[in-house]
């Protein structure tokens, strides 16, 4: 996909079911979200790799909802590296603190494909 | 830091408008009402304004529509806008203009009707296709996940958040212009509907209208108004946008304004007789107050539950009762500046501190996104 833009590229990664971001040249690091170049930096990003989907919960809010349970909603740090905020999904979702191993999955079924975590341990 | 010209602009008039509910009238007739009162108070007619100021909350050319609105065609017009700090940016920018000598009389203002005409929170803010997914509240959201890792990493509670909703409710029963008066309990705000955890309703700012505005000039023509108040400092920075990019979600871009604006002003935190800031949550004063320098990181919770910042405290903050509890028109950064502007006067009624000479206003836009802090003294600072 080389007329891509870096927000497009990463969207279509994610309808093919693929959790692709580019690493940083120079700190080796994911980068989230995707861009030209690194953050602050000159090093163009032009490595794309595969996540391994594996996470921590760097913080965590539940929003209340009249119309049904609480959306639990999160800031996640990549094992690669990189912080997305997203929302935790599936069993003991509600109930997850700030540490605790999550695994990604890329919800397809919105306009947007995008990516939700649930607690390590269930079933991906 | 310098550069800044300190002391060589003032702040000569200020003014609020239609605080709490303002039926009747549109945002563009309660800022330009604002800019009236303010100029009045300046002694400066309208004709004589050549800087423009404005970040209207529902209109991205504002500044267009409210020089229009004005009937004056200004020599600057800056519609910057980085959220709620917006005016603290201006007053930096009109600081350098009125310096540099490109214009001679700036007026910055603001004005909502929010409350009476949408009944909810009118923000400028837009998620990214990375954020809008996940249906986060927002910006409630990014405060919640600050405030979450704040107690996480440094044991502050949920009654700590709780005092800084108290203190701000016990000056605002000082303040007969703020919208929420009367008694307010630990276990009333501890018991308020939960909206984002670990934040309840108690700990978001109020939904209102409200209009304000300052105007500003050089020092030599200020000395002939009626009660300038000289700008010492003023700095800002941008960290972020959206919250997952904020570089520490415990430390804001405060710790890098307030010591250059202090700096330029040649004070230090010690120096502060009271400080005003953007408190749009409970977990803002918190951060501000460690960020500024007022306590060490981490110790926030603990100052405010020393009661510091209320009335009688060592440090008081919020002296109108802040966006908690007088007033939050969505953008509430000028309030700041006008309750500065009032304590170091004199003006300030039943809550006037004694004898302040310098008051530190702070602002905050985005998710924490912005910073801005402003100094402003008394001629004895100069």
């Amino acid at each position: 996909m080389p007329d891509l833009g870096p927000e497009a590229r990463y969207l279509g990664y994610l309808a093919e079911g693929r959790f692709m971001l580019q690493r940083g040249p120079e700190t080796g690091q994911a980068v989230f979200p995707p861009r030209l170049r690194a953050p602050g930096g000159q090093a163009p990003l032009e490595d794309w790799q595969e996540m391994s989907g594996r996470g921590t919960v760097h913080s965590v809010t539940l929003q209340h909802r009249r119309d049904g349970p609480p959306r639990v909603i999160a800031l996640i740090d990549l094992a690669e590296g990189g912080r997305m905020l997203s929302r935790l999904t599936g069993a003991g979702a509600e109930d997850i603190a700030i540490g605790a191993p999550v695994r990604a999955r890329i919800a397809r079924e919105a306009e947007v494909p995008h990516v939700v975590f649930e607690p390590e341990g269930e079933a991906p | 830091m310098t550069g800044f010209p300190r002391a060589r602009t003032a702040a000569v008039g200020a003014a609020t408008f239609g605080l709490g509910e303002c039926p009747g009238y549109t945002a563009l007739e309660m800022t330009a009402r604002a800019a009236h009162l303010a100029l009045d108070d300046a002694g400066l007619p309208l004709d004589a304004v050549d800087g423009l100021f404005v970040a209207l909350p529902d209109d991205y050319l504002g500044g267009l529509a409210f020089a229009e609105y004005l009937g004056i065609a200004p020599r600057i017009t800056d519609n910057n806008r980085t959220g709620g700090s917006s005016f603290l940016c201006h007053a930096i920018h009109a600081a350098l203009a009125l310096d540099a000598g490109l214009i001679d009389v700036a007026l910055i203002a603001y004005g909502s009707n929010q409350r009476t005409a949408s009944g909810g929170l009118v923000s400028a803010l837009k998620s990214s296709v990375y954020e809008q997914p996940h249906g986060a509240m927002m910006p409630v959201g990014g405060y919640a996940l600050a405030a979450a890792r704040h107690m996480h990493d440094h044991g502050t509670t949920r009654e700590d958040l709780a005092q800084v909703a108290l203190s701000a409710r016990a000056w605002a029963n000082l303040n007969p212009e703020a919208f929420r008066r009367g008694p307010m309990s630990l276990d009333e705000v501890l018991g308020a509907r939960m909206i984002s955890s670990p934040l309840t309703a108690r700990d978001c700012c109020l939904v209102t209208d409200g209009a304000a505005a300052v105007v500003m000039t050089r020092a030599d023509r200020a000395r002939d108004t009626r009660a300038p108040v000289p700008l010492l400092g003023g700095a800002q920075t941008v960290t972020h946008k959206e919250i997952a990019a904020m570089p520490d979600l415990t430390v804001t871009g405060a710790a890098r304004t307030g010591p250059e604006a202090m700096g330029q002003a040649g004070i230090t935190p010690r120096d502060v007789d009271c400080l005003q800031l953007y408190d749009a949550f409970t977990i803002n004063t918190i951060l501000f107050l460690e960020d500024l320098g007022f306590c060490a990181k981490g110790e926030g919770g603990g100052f405010v539950s020393s009661g510091a910042i209320a009335p009688g405290g060592s440090l008081p903050v919020n002296t109108n009762g802040g966006g908690l509890s007088c007033c939050h028109p969505g953008m509430y950064g000028l309030f700041t500046m006008v309750e500065s502007i009032r304590q170091l006067r004199g003006e300030a009624g039943e809550r006037q501190l004694e004898a302040p000479e310098i008051a530190v206003s702070h602002g905050n836009g985005g998710v924490l996104s912005s910073q801005a802090t402003l100094v402003f003294g008394t001629s004895a600072t100069v």
